[in-house]
């Protein structure tokens, strides 16, 4: 019997796995995907957003967005993923743009940001010279940045993991029943679950597994968001976040510098269907790159490597739902979880934690914690030196295995033995075929290292678990006509 | 402990180009280094198992692998050294003129290499989905041709059970013959382009042979699946533009994408090589010397070529180039060559005034006849009618000594028949 079941590793879950892994308590995280992270979270801008979009008097999402924001220095310490504080522009290019910007600006400050600065052309130009010259006028939020949403993840768990959480994949919450003073939740194949407390967490599902435990009756929407990487050698590559003045769905389509030296073009926002759909669409693209093209000089659609959507999950109204549920007991909703969730994921966490005390769950601090992720070795980022050690221990530090991004056959393992057993995994974990070949030269060479290591046939292995498989089988056994007899004719 | 080792030449790729410059460097009494991520000489043409290689530069009609060992035997010398499985890792110029490269390896860690020359042979990568921003989902079964041709012939595993590729390049067109062969069903080949744009021989052997249908002027406008792929849609193109309301679906799990290859030149750039937008790759002389003294090219990492035995031809030409620089007798002139109508570019793009030399042209014409001339300080000292002129076939010709015997620009010109 677990103390508390968190449905959904993304952010949310996983920060609120991270806030529990600290006390004295038996907690579960469960994850309907093969890896953590495998929904919302891998596909969104990684923004953490500056605190002046929405207004803090009026929005939940606000006042945990600003909350969010200030806890990233100390969680980068100690969990170790990629953050960059590199500031956020927003830039207007006409006098009637220069007014939406004065409100923003004055919201920020209302809200309690601090050291937010407005900016005349020649300061935006001195803090980002690869902007449009013709820029009028925005203002600078040097509390924004960018992170590696889907590495943060990874961060979150493994931390919570080391303090004793247990991770569960591929288990989708079908159904759920309290009775006896616990909940007993169903996956999709049949497992089952105890626990006392439940959090559901499960982005653009969170409205299923609602239903499905007899809680709250609502309706989460998708929102597609597309977003298109540019080679790591474009020009277009700004020091700073470039968001244009806002339009009322979406904050618009920006210019991201990633924590990882890429740059990301995006993201749009459109109504979606259906929940499983992340297709990308024919018109996006040159659509994207003028508007983009008028902030930031250098934009080619040459650089494009590739291109991915998201989906938002939207709730009617806008705002964050997190609350206890006041249909059945000991069960926390954490629902809406849109923009800009991400930057208020670790106050989430600490949200969910505090309604759980509220409703009964005893929070004793365990004895020892265990504060820090052990730093990890990037080839990437080491210096010869530095690699020559690494290489005495294990020279598989110094085998390239993908040469676009530099990731050494050593993290390809060490992702393997952390349990990134599907491709995608490995690919999140370190960055190995994420470069501008996409994995064309590298696939082949990681399918085998995953195989080795993990023990999983190579055809069977697959791109992001279920019916992914990456391979049709092996050469020869295989009885399909093999066109002789046309070659003959 | 770090390694440092010096040599005369660092040869960067032991593929058909690195080799055969290698060769040509061995001739004369200078060390030389070949450096290979891979663990076997020859570059692509490992999974290259098919035939039709060195009908030119071997006089005999090889497979790849055959064609590699020969290649890499041309190379074997006492002077001469390899490290395979080696990743040149950073590459820099230093203040007397000599370059210096961070090597790292399984076997040997981390080494710098110190060198007075350099051959760039890093070959090419493939244009893959991303660069083309096809629309629709992300599942398993999109590979590129090549990544499809690794996974087959050296890994033994097949890629898919039934698969459409898109792009008639010839990596594509031989892996469409190779899938068949292989019990994989191969539902089309689809070419945005009126014409193919591999070799007609590939058009002949691979796919007619096959009865494989070649939709040209279509395009691909999604790609469905959530896990693996499950069916493409395929539009006619009309002015470029998909014409929606005639698309077809084509249901299938695999889909191979041959579009084309992009000189990898990440090592040249960091040299501060001088690049040619209309190649890729690097500008080059009469010599194959880039922009940057002592560092030569040859080769697809040059420009994409339609015979593995052109790349080793102009390679042994840049590997004889590095053997009179380090001798110090190479010449260089600054005479500019350029193309004008219907021509993409020509290599080189130098030549030097009384020398003999090859040039290579890339037609951005399909033409039954066509006359290619060359005007040298605006007088046409030579012309020569080609026929059956397309994209996809390459144009190499020489010019004597004789007929370069003046300074000034030298610019040829593709005239159509009337």
């Amino acid at each position: 019997m677990y103390d508390a079941v968190i449905i959904g590793a993304g952010v949310s879950g996983a920060s609120t796995a991270w806030q529990l892994s600290r006390y004295d308590l038996k907690v579960a995280l469960v994850e309907r995907w093969a890896d953590v992270g495998f929904g919302v979270s891998k596909a969104n801008s990684g923004i953490i957003h500056g605190g002046f979009h929405h207004s803090a008097a009026k929005t939940l999402k606000a006042r945990l967005e600003i909350l969010g924001n200030l806890m990233f220095d100390k969680l980068r310490y100690e969990l170790d993923f990629p953050f960059l504080r590199n500031g956020i522009l927003v830039v207007a290019f006409s006098e009637e743009q220069m007014a939406t910007v004065r409100q923003l600006y004055r919201q920020g400050v209302d809200n309690g940001v601090r050291d937010l600065e407005m900016c005349g052309r020649d300061r935006l130009l001195q803090l980002e010279p690869k902007l449009n010259p013709e820029v009028v006028g925005g203002f600078h939020a040097p509390g924004g940045g960018t992170i590696e949403p889907y590495r943060y993840v990874f961060s979150l768990v493994e931390a919570s993991k080391r303090n004793g959480v247990d991770l569960l994949c591929d288990f989708e919450v079908t159904r759920g029943e309290h009775r006896n003073n616990h909940w007993t939740l169903t996956a999709a194949d049949g497992r089952t679950i105890k626990t006392r407390y439940v959090v559901n967490a499960s982005g653009l599902f969170a409205d299923e597994v609602s239903r499905n435990c007899g809680a709250e009756e609502y309706k989460i929407h998708a929102r597609k968001g597309e977003e298109y990487l540019l080679d790591r050698d474009s020009k277009a590559r700004p020091q700073k976040v470039i968001f244009p003045v806002p339009s009322k769905e979406s904050k618009g389509i920006l210019v991201i510098p990633t924590a990882e030296g890429t740059t990301m073009i995006g993201p749009t926002a459109d109504p979606a269907e259906d929940k499983l759909d992340t297709a990308t669409s024919a018109d996006h693209m040159q659509r994207i790159v003028t508007l983009v093209s008028r902030m930031v000089n250098g934009i080619s659609p040459r650089d494009v490597i590739t291109s991915f959507a998201g989906l938002r999950p939207v709730l009617d109204g806008e705002d964050f739902y997190i609350d206890l549920s006041q249909k059945v007991p000991h069960f926390v909703q954490v629902a809406g979880i849109q923009s800009p969730g991400l930057t208020a994921s670790p106050a989430i966490g600490e949200y969910v934690k505090d309604l759980l005390k509220k409703d009964g769950l005893e929070l004793v601090e365990k004895e020892t914690i265990e504060y820090r992720n052990p730093p990890r070795h990037e080839l990437r980022h080491e210096s010869p030196e530095e690699l020559d050690r690494l290489h005495d221990d294990d020279p598989a530090w110094t085998h390239m295995v993908c040469r676009c991004e530099k990731i050494s056959e050593a993290e390809v393992i060490e992702a393997v033995r952390k349990g990134h057993t599907t491709l995608d995994g490995v690919k999140f974990y370190t960055r190995a075929g994420m470069g501008r070949c996409q994995g064309g030269f590298c696939s082949a060479k990681i399918m085998k290292i995953i195989s080795r290591e993990s023990g999983i046939p190579m055809e069977e292995l697959t791109k992001k678990g279920g019916n992914s498989r990456l391979l049709g089988g092996k050469l020869g056994q295989n009885t399909v006509d093999t066109g002789e007899k046309e070659a003959a004719k | 402990m770090i390694r440092h080792e010096t040599c005369d030449a660092a040869v960067i790729g032991a593929g058909a180009a690195g080799l055969a410059a290698a060769a040509e460097i061995a001739k004369h009494p200078y060390s030389t280094v070949v450096i290979d991520r891979e663990e076997l000489r020859g570059g692509i043409l490992r999974q290259c198992i098919h035939n039709g290689f060195g009908l030119r530069y071997f006089k005999e009609e090889l497979t790849g692998p055959e064609y590699a060992d020969r290649v890499a035997a041309l190379a074997e010398n006492p002077n001469t050294g390899f490290k395979l499985g080696t990743t040149v890792s950073e590459i820099r110029r230093l203040p007397d003129g000599t370059f210096e490269l961070l090597l790292l390896s399984a076997a040997e860690g981390v080494a710098y290499l110190r060198t007075r020359a350099i051959f760039l042979g890093m070959g090419c990568r493939e244009r893959n989905r991303g660069n083309l921003a096809i629309p629709g989902s992300r599942p398993a079964g999109v590979f590129t041709a090549g990544a499809a041709q690794r996974l087959l012939n050296i890994e033994g595993m097949l890629p898919g059970k039934s698969a459409v590729i898109v792009g008639s390049g010839d990596i594509g067109l031989i892996m469409a013959r190779r899938l068949r062969w292989s019990g994989v069903e191969v539902k089309a080949v689809v070419e945005i382009m009126p014409y193919p744009s591999g070799l007609t021989r590939n058009i002949v052997q691979c796919l007619n042979d096959f009865g494989i249908p070649l939709h040209l002027e279509h395009g691909v406008v999604n790609i469905a699946g959530r896990e693996r792929v499950q069916y493409v849609d395929v539009a006619p193109l009309e002015g470029g533009i998909p014409q929606l309301d005639r698309q077809f679906r084509i249901d299938c799990d695999t889909v191979l994408f041959s579009v084309g290859l992009i000189p990898e030149n990440e090592l040249s750039a960091q040299l501060g090589v001088e690049l040619n937008p209309a190649t890729g790759g690097a500008a080059v002389d009469a010599n194959l010397q880039t922009t940057v003294p002592g560092v030569f090219a040859g080769g697809n990492v040059l420009h994409v070529h339609d015979l593995v035995d052109f790349v080793s031809e102009e390679a042994a030409e840049a590997g004889r180039s590095i053997a009179r620089y380090l001798d110090g007798s190479l010449e260089s002139d600054a005479n500019p060559v350029s193309v004008e109508s219907n021509l993409r570019y020509v290599i080189p793009n130098r030549f030097n005034r009384n020398r003999k030399c090859a040039f290579s042209f890339r037609p951005l014409i399909v033409s039954d006849v066509a006359t290619l001339e060359a005007e040298l300080n605006g007088r046409i000292i030579w012309k020569r009618k080609f026929t059956w002129i397309k994209p996809a076939e390459m144009l190499k010709i020489e010019l004597s000594a004789e007929q370069l015997n003046e300074s000034g620009p030298l610019v040829f010109r593709l005239r159509e028949e009337a």
